[in-house]
């Protein structure tokens, strides 16, 4: 009996977004704790929007739009048998990435500089409602930064197999997964941005 | 006439066909026969190691006052034997150990989906294993929370706890995995003619299992980071005086820890549900309702987890919710038992050791079972929630249920792979030891909890001491009854008379391969013509 | 070996297509912000959002183009994180 490396591209797949529903779940966590206390301290969840930055916040969401844009172009790419484009999409989508991570390092030293962090002197002698905003604002964009940093890597790796030629038109699960977790992180995003800067 | 010689020691099978020997070949091995063997005996150390830890927290409960340890070392003794227990034996001991060595050879499969995935879930299984013990013997010393680490207490104690729930957390990812990889392994890898309504019931019983791992221990990472979180970082979202509320940690740690119980049994019921036919001489009864009930198990489990919760300050309106939905798990439950039962009439019952432990599985899993009900019920359990019934209940079903469960697939199973077995006289002594110092143990607890000795303490009054006594006395005998079955099983495997490749006369495809399996399983990939247990099917007598 | 069926392959017009909607929607959802909606603005906020990932699970992630079993096994994966927040909920609201 042949013991042949066999490839099952559809159950890799299949893998992958069961892995996916971990990770929903992992953020889900922290958007049942933002569901409970939105419902208990709505004045101050307002109040603590208030705080961020709309501009920044958009402008980050418009960059992971793009990149998760450029990480589907880049499937496609790879399905047509492009490896040059396959390898500058992926480029592209860590670009962004690193626009992400960037922007997000210039927020979080703005409000660290205002005494906005998790036991900081103004948030434990405020309203407890802005303390627990801030609390969960920096958990849910830390762990979703995480994940931005994993994701850019992961492509990264991606990227250099497909260079060396090693994920191709016949053997491209890689990318496509890849990709896959790619977008579960614009996703997290397209939630937290209407719910930490739009609460208005 | 003697029977062919075919253990381990003596035939070519996946012990030694690879041609690689020495550590390396199996703690880097993919092949889901070594990895099974790897979490068997990984999980089987540290539960031997919780049972110590038991034992010496019984001594301690012997008679009021102190009688080996102070108050402290008690506290952290019960949160360690709870985390080990939990954590690193029943938890992945089922889906590791059994689930790996025996689900890919029952749907006729060369290996899981993803291999490699399944080394590294051991891996880091091991690894959390790691962190966690460094946790009991560092800085502050081990965690004293008990196992549910509830805050306020979790947050403000010096002990190690931010350590040790990392651990679990790493131990938390590798479950994860094996959910992963063992859905898509039953999705993806199903022999020729191997259909869902063909699929052996213990397959049935790890697919729900396994989207139990997938769906709710992701709920336990993130509140493990929430813990670490208020110890490291003050984010407050538990405290009070911050604007948290601790009941939260509440709700997130039994939306995952109650379905975690069910982790904990289906596999241990889809065990029950091979071992019942096969030394029964009978197809399993109501097979189709036995493997729905899994997923209904599953499923309503995962929305039952308040009923934790009924003392803490929660809503009269969750009391309720929860308290109904609670009765409505039970039912799925009763449908396995009474198929099982209905399995044995007129069957042609034989009652050698892994048929001894299922049946008193079905006793004492039903007993822990109706002892839930009482707790289920809003209403009792106001009296009983946090005594010793509580620890009476959970250990009925556990330990009387998945514990004797895994035993049993113990005696099933392993000979199968060692070709060779242990002797049945010394299996069943072994059993009835254990049997009586079981219920002495747990039942007194139960009785204690009645009347109103709280769990967790150090100390009680001086009306609970006879209990109590008799409760450490069984432990004893429990002791000596697990010893005596162990040391048989394990002389058996290494030196006991041969096992042939069909002795118990199963259907399953297990059965079907040499004694013991090849790596690569079978020689062509088989293709399935009859049920699970269709016994005439499968041309057994 | 190669996969069994057709890639489903989604041009790069149309996934620009998608991109450009999704912008739009991001300008609404910044719009519907400055309403004042009151305890509503949370239920915009969240229809929006799904709006969003919807097109992104369909087409980025080709969830349109795949079979059912994995449609279904999102469904589940979502039913059961609202049943997680809404059973709290049980609680939370009623106290």
């Amino acid at each position: 009996m042949s013991q042949a490396q066999h490839r099952d591209h559809a159950g890799a797949k299949l893998g992958m977004w069961l892995f996916l529903f971990t990770e929903l779940i992992l953020f889900g966590g922290l958007f049942l704790l933002y569901a409970v206390y939105l419902a208990r301290y709505p004045h101050e969840f307002s109040v603590g929007g208030r705080e961020l930055n709309v501009l920044f916040g958009t402008v980050n969401t418009m960059v992971l739009l793009t990149s998760s844009m450029f990480a589907a172009m880049a499937v496609t790419a790879v399905q047509r048998g492009q490896r040059h484009n396959v390898v500058r999409l992926l480029g592209m989508t860590v670009f962004c990435a690193l626009v992400f991570l960037g922007i997000k390092y210039f927020e979080w030293s703005a409000k660290i500089g205002h005494d906005i962090y998790p036991g900081s002197q103004r948030l434990t002698t405020g309203p407890p409602g802005e303390s627990v905003f801030f609390s969960l604002y920096y958990l849910t964009t830390g762990l979703h930064g995480l994940h931005v940093l994993i994701g850019g890597a992961v492509l990264t790796f991606v990227a250099i197999k497909v260079q060396k030629g090693k994920v191709n038109a016949g053997n491209y699960a890689w990318l496509e997964n890849g990709a896959l977790y790619w977008h579960l992180v614009d996703l997290i995003w397209i939630f937290i941005f209407p719910l930490y800067y739009l609460i208005l | 006439m003697s029977l062919p010689d075919n253990s381990r020691t003596d035939i070519s099978s996946f012990w030694n066909d690879t041609g690689k020997t020495g550590i390396a070949a199996w703690i880097f091995s993919t092949d889901h026969k070594r990895i099974g063997l790897l979490y068997f005996y990984s999980v089987l150390g540290f539960f031997l190691t919780a049972v110590v830890l038991g034992l010496l927290l019984r001594i301690e409960l012997m008679t009021p006052g102190r009688t080996i340890m102070g108050p402290q070392a008690y506290n952290a003794l019960f949160t360690v034997h709870g985390v080990i227990m939990i954590f690193l034996f029943i938890i992945p001991g089922f889906p590791g150990a059994f689930g790996n060595l025996i689900m890919p050879l029952q749907i006729g499969a060369r290996d899981v989906a993803f291999p490699r995935l399944n080394l590294f879930s051991w891996w880091l299984y091991m690894i959390g294993a790691a962190i966690i013990l460094t946790a009991l013997f560092t800085g502050s010393g081990p965690p004293d929370t008990g196992w549910t680490f509830y805050v306020p207490f979790s947050s403000r104690t010096g002990t190690n706890v931010s350590l040790a729930v990392f651990g679990v957390f790493i131990v938390g990812f590798s479950s994860i995995l094996t959910g992963v990889n063992f859905v898509t392994t039953i999705h993806r890898l199903r022999a020729e003619g191997m259909t869902w309504r063909r699929l052996p019931l213990f397959v049935w019983s790890l697919y729900a299992t396994a989207w139990v791992q997938i769906l709710a221990t992701p709920i336990l990472g993130i509140t493990l980071v929430l813990v670490i979180a208020e110890r490291a970082l003050g984010t407050g979202l538990f405290d009070p005086a911050r604007g948290g509320d601790p009941l939260m940690f509440q709700h997130l740690f039994w939306i995952y820890s109650h379905p975690a119980v069910y982790i904990m049994i289906l596999p241990a019921m889809g065990v029950i549900s091979e071992i019942i036919p096969v030394f029964s001489r009978k197809p399993v009864f109501g097979y189709k309702m036995i493997a729905f009930s899994s997923l209904a198990i599953a499923a309503a489990g995962s929305l039952v987890w308040g009923h934790h919760m009924y003392t803490s300050g929660m809503s009269d309106t969750a009391i309720l919710v929860f308290s109904f939905l609670t009765f409505v798990v039970a039912i799925p439950s009763a449908i396995k038992v009474f198929n099982w039962v209905a399995t044995l009439y007129k069957g042609s019952i034989s009652l050698e050791a892994p048929m001894i432990f299922a049946l008193s599985f079905i006793l004492l899993f039903s007993i822990g079972g109706l002892t839930g009900l009482i707790l289920g019920a809003a209403a009792t359990d106001i009296h009983v929630h946090d005594t010793q019934f509580v620890v009476g209940h959970f250990h009925y079903t556990i330990f009387g249920g998945s514990g004797f469960a895994f035993i049993g697939a113990m005696h099933y199973w392993l000979p199968k792979f060692y070709g060779r077995k242990y002797a049945e006289k010394p299996a069943l002594l072994g059993w009835a030891i254990m049997f009586v110092g079981f219920n002495i143990t747990y039942f007194s607890m139960m009785v204690l909890g009645m009347k109103g000795m709280p769990r967790r303490y150090y100390d009680y009054l001086p009306e609970f001491a006879p209990l109590n006594l008799a409760s450490t006395i069984g432990s004893w005998i429990l002791a000596l009854g697990l010893a005596l079955v162990l040391v048989n099983l394990f002389r058996g495997l290494m030196k006991g008379e041969s096992f042939g490749r069909n002795p118990w006369g199963g259907a399953t495809l297990e059965w079907s391969v040499a004694t013991p399996p090849p790596t690569e399983n079978f020689e062509e990939e088989p293709v399935v013509t009859h049920g699970p247990y269709d016994f005439k099917g499968a041309g057994i007598p | 070996m190669t996969h069994e069926q057709d890639p489903h392959i989604i041009s790069y017009g149309k996934l620009a297509a998608v991109w450009l909607t999704l912008l739009a929607l991001t300008g609404l959802t910044v719009w519907v912000s400055r309403l004042d909606l009151g305890v509503n603005r949370v239920w915009g906020a969240l229809a929006i959002a799904s709006a969003k990932s919807g097109l992104v699970i369909a087409f980025f992630m080709h969830m349109k183009y795949e079979g059912r079993l994995l449609r279904w096994l999102l469904f589940v994966a979502l039913l059961t994180l609202a049943i997680f927040i809404g059973f709290t909920f049980f609680d939370v609201l009623y106290r």
